[in-house]
Order: C-alpha cells, then structure tokens, then sequence
C-alpha cells in the first residue's frame, strides 16, 4: 500500500513519534472542521443594506420638497416637510385609492380562505375521482399571466356590469390566490393527523361543528400563512386591478402612475403615496413574523 | 479507547448559577474505565443528556475538567474529542448509500481509500448490513439507519468512547431486544468503551456493566444491576428500578428493631448504625413474604401479569407490594414478613444501613 | 397519510371549482375563441382557423420577446437561487436577529409592484437617484433610459432586490427544519463546511428549492409591471419581455386575434415549462 507521507492518517506501521505529529495535524485540522465563520453576519448585513437603500431613498425624497429633489442632491432631506403628505390625505383622489386598494385586498382574502379551506379539506383527506387532475389543474392557474387574463376579464366583467367595482378585483384576484390558497391549506392540513378526526366524530361532532370547533383551531397558523400570501398578492397586483377598474374602485397603485405623467412630475408627492404602499405591507409582516419562516414553505418542510 | 475521568464537573444553563438550583447538573467526580459500559440511567431532566454532552464537547461544562486517558480535553471541540455518538432519531446521510455512510467520517480525514474500503467492510459485517451496502440509506428501517449511525462510530478504530444518547426510542419493540444483543455482543467482542443514556431501566440493566443513576442534577448511584436492585443508595433508586420500585415506610429504631406503626421489624444486623433526620426502612417487593405469619394487611389488588402476581396490600395506612408466584395461592387472614435479606435503611434518602 | 376513498368530498371542492370556472375558464375560452376568429370590426367574425397562430409562431418580433424572457428568466435564476441560499445559510437561527432579519428581508416582497418599479427608476436617475448619482460620480455614464445594456442591468438589479428575498426565506424554511443532532453528527464525523452544506443542508433545502425555482421561473417570466415602470420596454424593444410585448399587442394595437393566439402559446410555453423542471426535480430526487 502506498502511502502519502503527510496524509493524515493512524496506521500502524508508522513509528511511535511521526504518528504523534501525524495525531496533532490532525487533530489542528479537526479543530476548525464545521466551525461556523466569525463573520457570518456580514452576509445578511450587507444583504438587507442593499435592500434598504431604494427604500430609503424613497423616505429620504418624501421628506423633500420638489425643488430640493431636483435642486441640491443630498442624504437626508435639509427642510423636512409634510408637505407631499400633507398633499394625499387631503385629497380624496388619493387617499381614496388606499381605501380601495384595502377594501378589494380584504375582499379578496376572505373570499379565497373560505372557498380553499373545504377544498384543501377535501384534497387532504379523501382521495376521489379526478382529484389529482384537478389540483394540477388549480395550480396551473397560478401559472397563467396575467396580462393574458387582462382583455377577457374586461370583456367578462363588463358583460355583468361589473367594471369599476371592488368585488370585480377580488373575484379576478382569487385567479391566482385560490389555488395559493388550496396548496397552502392542503399541506398544512395534511400535519393534522386524520385520527383527530375519527375521535371527533366517535366524540358525537357533526362535520360543521368539528371543522369548526376543533378542525380550524388546529390550522389557525396554517389560515394566517394564506391570508397573508392572498393579500400579498392581490395587494401587489396591478396589471388586472387597473384594467378592471376607472375612477370608483381604482387601486392606489394605479394612481400613482397617473400622477406621475398629469402633474408633471411631482418627485415628492410621488415618494410619499410610493411610501404610503410600503406601510400596508410593513404592518401585515410584522404581525405574521413568527410564521414567516414556517409559512414560506408552505406547510411543506 | 480510553479511560473517562469527570474531575468534579458542574454545569448550569443560566450565566451566574448562585445556589445548588441552579446547576443542570450538580457537582459529578468520578472516573469511568477503559473498555466498560456504562448506562445513565434516570428520569427526563436528570441531567442524563447534559453529561453526555459534556463529554461529547457539545456543552462546555461551567466547572470542572474532562479526561481522555488521562489528557485535559475540557477546551477541545467535539471533532478533536474522536469520539462517536449515536442519537435519539437516527442521523444518516439521506443521499448516501450506506456504504458511503460508513466511508464518510474516514474520507472527511483524509484515510486513503484502500485502507477505508477495508475498514467499511468490516464494519458492515459487524453490524450485519454488508448486503445493503449499495443502497440508498434514506429507504431503510429505522433500526437499521440507527445500526449505520453506529457504524459510523465503529468504522474508526481509534475512537476513545462511543455514546449513546436513548438510541432505541424509534425502534419497534422487538427489534429493540435484537439491537441491544448486537450492541452488547460487539462491546465483548471490541471492548469499546460505550456511554448509553436512556431512562428505560431494562435497556440499562440489559445493556450496561455498570449503571449510573441520575436524579435531579445528580449522581445517586453507580453500581453493577445487582447492586442497584440489593443494595439501593438513595429511596429514588429504589423505586426506578424494579417493578414495582421497592416499597419505602417510615419507622423508628429501637435497637435491632424497627417500629412500623404498631409493629415491629427483625433488622438484619445487630449493630444499627444511629441516624438522624428522617428514618425510612426500603424492602423490595421480591422479599416480602405474603401467608400466614407476620404483621396482618388489607390486600387492595391483585395484578397478574403473567409469570407472577403483584399484590397490593395495606399495612395501617401503609401500602406494600408484594410478589407473588404464579402458582402461590393468597390466604383468607393475609399477614405478610420482611426477608433480612432484602432489608435497607435511609436517613434522609441516603441509605445507612442494611445487610 | 391513508386517504379514504369518497367521491362525496367533490362537494367540497365545488365553491373553488364554480370560482376558478368563472375567473379562468370563462376568460381563457374567450381568448380560445379569438385566437381562432378574424374581424373587419362591428362585431362581425370570421373563422380563421390557425392562421393566428400560424403568424405569431413565425413573428420574429415574437421570437424576439420570448428569446430576451428566457434570458431574462434564466439570468435571474442564476442569480436569485445561489445568493438566496447564500443568504439563507449564513441567517441567525436564534435570538433577536432572527425577526428583524426576516422582517426586512420580506419587505420588497409585499410592496405593489410598480411602486417597485418606480422606486427603481427614481433610483437609478443620475439626476435625483442614488445609484444613479454615484455611478456617474464613479465616472459611468450610466443611462438606463437610452443604453440597453444599462436598461438590463437595472432591471436584473431590480428584480433581484425585489425577489431574492423569496429565495431566502424558503430556504431558510428548509434549514431550521434541521435538528441539531444533524450538525453534531457531522461535527462529530469530521465533516467541513462545505460537506454539511452538500449532505445534509442541500438535501434538506431539496424541496422549498423546488418550490423557489418553479415560482421564480413562472413569475419571472411573466413579469410586466416592473420593467414597464422602469423602461418601458425599451430603449428601443431591448427590454420588452412577453408580457409586455402581448399588452402591446392587444391594447396598443387592438389585434384581438393575434393577441389571443400569443396568450394561447405564452399560457403553453409557461405550463410545459414548469411541467419539465417539475418532472426532472422530483424525478432526480426520486432516483436519489
């Protein structure tokens, strides 16, 4: 057998002393194995740095007045003015945009969460004709673009008169968020053992009463983990809410691109509706930050 | 393999431990020797688990030092200890075949692969799976993926201590009683020294030459099965192991005899050493004589689990179990009697006296 | 887990069913019934058969956008799942880095899209922007209004800003799902950083990456508001991906019947797509 001089290894035919040295190298080598790096945190650092320098230079520019934003370039506002938001809350143009863009989001998750949770009952517990083409076939919504469903939409929503109202942005939202909706239920449900079922019903629980009373308790984080992806999504959505919608329902979203071309460019009227979006969002995290991490995997790990 | 010396280690979770509660685990000074097994026996949050990660290197211990054969190996890390371990759920790579699995802890030390392939065929042999080799690990059994985390251990010769933090706990009932053969058949065979926690008593007095058991923080006993089942330390040894656990009373010395409310008790020798504190006489079940002779009792139960019956009595206010054989039949006016033999004496726990 | 057989749960199913009926079905026939009409307009069509599809297969304007998507796609992916898993492994696990980590790093992810998009074409204004500003303080004359390679890499930097984050957070998922005794056997075995990456955190992570790459792949290539924001689609075409392309097409020039043929072959490009990194994903992971 042919041996390395300075491979690292306990061998018997090795006298007493190169194996000592042989046994310390090792062991040196051993020492840093596995060991996380000092400087770990450098990565997740520089990482969310990147992630809120846009953001901040969104604040910093609301904070600005228009001509500051084109006159001096500086990293902090050198006048801070509520001026811009001054400008939104009192102009119902503006503010009734977040009120729209909230009542169709709200609409919307509790459209989809109620519609998924028997259908994700159903795919977690029974197996039935058709059923694995039919999850397949749910999930392939979410694949659809949504600049092809645009014009349909128009078209379909119209024909009902329904152009211009909230319930028309939820219903075309739940394209997307009802199938998100089932996946996520289904796998979270699929945790809760099936014998907590049989022992309700063995306890005398009518099927309402156990979905209810003990069932839905069980998948509360699982409920929360999809009411928070259905209001992401329809809460960023903007391609189909601006087609279906003109002035009554219109999302804030889209009237801020309005804005930007009408008014010739207000800078800091603009950064504070942009920052205005962002605050939503920032709240609904913050609530859900426990879950996030388990949520993210949709039930799944 | 090596000799295992704990030089009065303590441990606590907390940063400034003050008094005694503090202390996961409270002072521990004893030496384990080369080549022996070893059970750490006692309930869930003894400090059972927090010992064996001492020893591991996965917990630093706040005080004290550890011994490999003498060298301080307290400051070395868990990879520097050369030591194996095999946990509770069985950890294997899911992505290797078992054959890789064996082959991982030698490659990752650079061996030169002649020399691994002919340690992994060894050890596949030992622990039985040399047919499986080319397999994925992820299919198997879940007492074979805990045989592989073994073999892990045992594929490097040079290895100063295996440990075994409740191995068995997802394994089936009867391939428990395979395993634990195996194990004990490979200690005899190999002379590894093995650290084995679990708080399942049969495992431990199975498994183990010696048996050390654990209760709150510490140490109460290391003895081999025999002496933890004659000669109990401490009351809680006496109920943890055996089943029933002894029958423990309070009494009162007065000379050779002790008072057991009205009645009185033959102690074994004469010269009973005087304690103070609280006095408590322990007699195991086994060596309670149920017929018609002794101090009258109430009988409350009767269990038949099989090879003998479990009768429960009332002696005044007090309970006592007592085994019976399958065959012995149970008299109308039951008195029961306290063999010498089986008799020991506490004060404050501790036991101060007996045969 | 054991499932019971009983056709009485399609019951259950119907609420979701009636829904998606109406917000999918309904719609996707109506493109289904242009895609194979012509019209002179007043209502009036004619049946057309698959010259639509006949002409949007053989559009180079159309080969052109697909071409810029997958590029686009496959750029992003490269990109995105690496540094995300990056990311993910160097997280904290535990104390109070963890919330304030996953707080921030979610935050892009819920803000509305052309927000995103108009954040990022403030920011990169040489005039106002930051990045903008400093580029051409570094000397760059950087323009992404006018210079396609700028446009690229501003909306590359962009959608990795807005979507990494994704990545992380399922990978990180995955990673604490990982019990300790995992990392002590391999500190136990001798294992380097790199071999507890490749056999047990890899492993592990196996299917929320599937999940990152499949979402990732379909959303990326659907992607319209961002960089419609940000460019436009231009300078010239050089940023028009599908999405923007077919918006064009179908609201810019009002060709109902080329418009929906293209939806048609977009909608089926995404589905037999996702359906191959399925397939290949969970079948590599079965063989393994």
């Amino acid at each position: 057998m042919s041996v390395q001089q300075d491979t690292l290894v306990r061998t018997s035919e090795r006298p007493e002393a190169e194996q000592h040295r042989i046994d310390k190298a090792l062991a040196r080598k051993m020492r840093k194995r596995g060991d996380e790096s000092k400087f770990w945190w450098l990565i997740p650092t520089v990482y969310i740095i990147f992630l809120m320098l846009p953001i901040y230079w969104l604040i910093n520019m609301s904070f600005k007045t228009n001509q500051e934003i084109l006159g001096t370039f500086s990293l902090w506002p050198q006048n801070p003015t509520l001026q811009n938001y001054a400008v939104i809350f009192t102009d119902p143009s503006w503010y009734k945009g977040y009120i729209n863009s909230i009542i169709y989001v709200v609409m919307n998750t509790v459209i989809s969460v109620l519609v998924a949770l028997p259908a994700a009952y159903a795919f977690s517990r029974y197996r039935f004709l058709g059923d694995k083409h039919l999850f397949f076939w749910l999930l392939t919504n979410r694949m659809a673009p949504p600049a092809v469903f645009a014009l349909p939409f128009f078209q379909l929503y119209s024909a009902f008169g329904l152009i211009d109202t909230h319930i028309a942005v939820a219903l075309a939202h739940c394209l997307f968020n009802v199938p998100l909706a089932v996946w996520i239920l289904e796998g979270f449900m699929s945790g809760v053992p099936k014998e907590i079922d049989e022992t309700a019903y063995i306890d005398g629980y009518s099927f309402p009463r156990f979905f209810v009373r003990i069932f839905i308790p069980l998948i509360a984080s699982g409920i929360g983990v999809a009411a928070f992806f259905c209001f992401m999504f329809s809460w960023v959505e903007l391609l189909i809410a601006r087609t279906l919608t003109t002035t009554a329902a219109k999302p804030i979203a889209a009237i801020m691109t309005r804005t930007v071309s009408a008014s010739g460019l207000d800078w800091g009227v603009l950064a504070a509706a942009g920052v205005l979006t962002i605050i939503p969002g920032a709240i609904v995290i913050y609530f859900v930050r426990n879950y996030i991490a388990k949520g993210f995997a949709l039930g799944r790990v | 393999m090596a000799r295992i010396d704990l030089n009065h280690i303590r441990h606590a979770y907390g940063p400034n431990p003050k008094s005694d509660k503090d202390y996961a685990l409270k002072e521990v000074h004893h030496s384990w020797e080369d080549g022996g097994a070893y059970a750490l026996l006692g309930p869930s949050g003894c400090g059972k688990t927090t010992l064996l990660n001492i020893i591991s290197g996965l917990i630093h211990p706040s005080h004290g030092q550890l011994l490999f054969d003498g060298q301080d190996v307290t400051n070395l890390s868990t990879q520097e200890r050369n030591i194996a371990q095999v946990f509770q759920f069985p950890v294997i790579y899911d992505t290797m075949t078992v054959y890789d699995n064996l082959a991982f802890p030698l490659r990752n030390r650079g061996v030169p692969e002649p020399e691994i392939d002919r340690k992994v065929r060894e050890t596949l042999d030992m622990i039985d799976l040399a047919s499986w080799a080319n397999k994925k690990a992820r299919g198997l059994t879940a007492d074979q993926k805990q045989k592989i985390s073994l073999g892990r251990g045992l594929v490097r010769s040079d290895v100063n201590a295996i440990l075994f933090d409740e191995p068995l706990t997802v394994i089936d009932p009867h391939m428990k009683w395979v395993l634990r053969s195996q194990l004990k058949q490979l200690h005899q065979r190999f002379g590894y020294t093995m650290v084995y926690v679990t708080h399942d008593q049969t495992e431990a007095l199975t498994f183990a030459q010696k048996v050390v058991v654990m209760y709150d923080g510490e140490i109460v006993q290391i003895g081999t099965p025999e002496e933890l089942f004659e000669r109990p330390r401490h009351t809680f040894v006496g109920y943890f192991i055996g089943s029933p656990g002894m029958n423990v009373m309070p009494v009162t010395l007065l000379g050779g005899m002790a008072q057991i409310g009205g009645h009185q008790v033959q102690l074994p020798s004469p010269a009973m050493p005087t304690a103070a504190g609280k006095i408590e006489l322990g007699i195991r079940p086994e060596y309670v004589r149920l017929g018609r002779q002794g101090m009258p009792v109430k009988i409350a139960k009767i269990e038949d689990i099989g090879r003998h019956k479990i009768v429960r009595t009332r002696l005044e206010n007090q309970e006592i179990a007592v085994i019976v054989g399958e065959g012995q039949d149970i008299p109308a006016e039951p008195h029961i009697a306290f063999d010498p033999k089986g008799i020991n004496i506490y004060a404050d726990s501790w036991r101060v006296g007996g045969q | 887990m054991e499932k019971t057989w009983n056709n009485k749960a399609w019951f259950m199913v119907l609420p979701v069913l009636l829904l998606v009926a109406f917000s999918a079905v309904i719609p996707l026939m109506t493109v289904v019934n242009y895609s194979v009409q012509d019209t002179f307009g007043n209502n009036q069509f004619f049946w057309a058969g698959a010259e639509w599809f006949d002409e949007v297969l053989h559009s180079e304007r159309f080969h052109a956008s697909l071409g810029r998507n997958l590029i686009f796609s496959a750029i992003i992916l490269l990109i995105e799942i690496p540094l995300g898993i990056v990311i993910a492994l160097n997280m904290p696990r535990k104390g109070w880095g963890v919330p304030v980590c996953l707080v921030l790093m979610a935050l892009p992810l819920l803000i509305p899209w052309n927000v995103v998009g108009t954040i990022w074409q403030v920011f990169g204004r040489v005039d106002i922007g930051l990045l903008g500003h400093t580029l051409a303080n570094l000397g760059i004359n950087y323009n992404y209004v006018q210079n396609p390679m700028h446009a690229w890499f501003t909306v590359i930097i962009m959608d990795v800003w807005h979507w990494t984050s994704l990545v992380v957070l399922l990978c990180y998922a995955g990673l604490v799902s990982i019990p300790d005794a995992f990392y002590q056997a391999a500190k136990i075995d001798g294992a380097s950083r790199w071999a507890v990456f490749r056999y047990i955190q890899l492993p592990k992570m196996n299917r929320v990456l599937l999940i990152a790459v499949l979402l990732r792949f379909m959303d990326s290539f659907m992607i319209y508001t961002e960089p419609f924001v940000v460019t436009g689609g231009g300078p010239g075409n050089s940023t028009t991906f599908l999405s923007i392309d077919l918006v064009k097409v179908a609201v810019g020039q009002f060709d109902l019947g080329p418009a929906a043929a293209m939806s048609i072959i977009y909608f089926l490009i995404i589905l037999l797509l996702s359906w191959v990194f399925y397939t290949v994903m969970t079948n590599y992971d079965a063989e393994r």
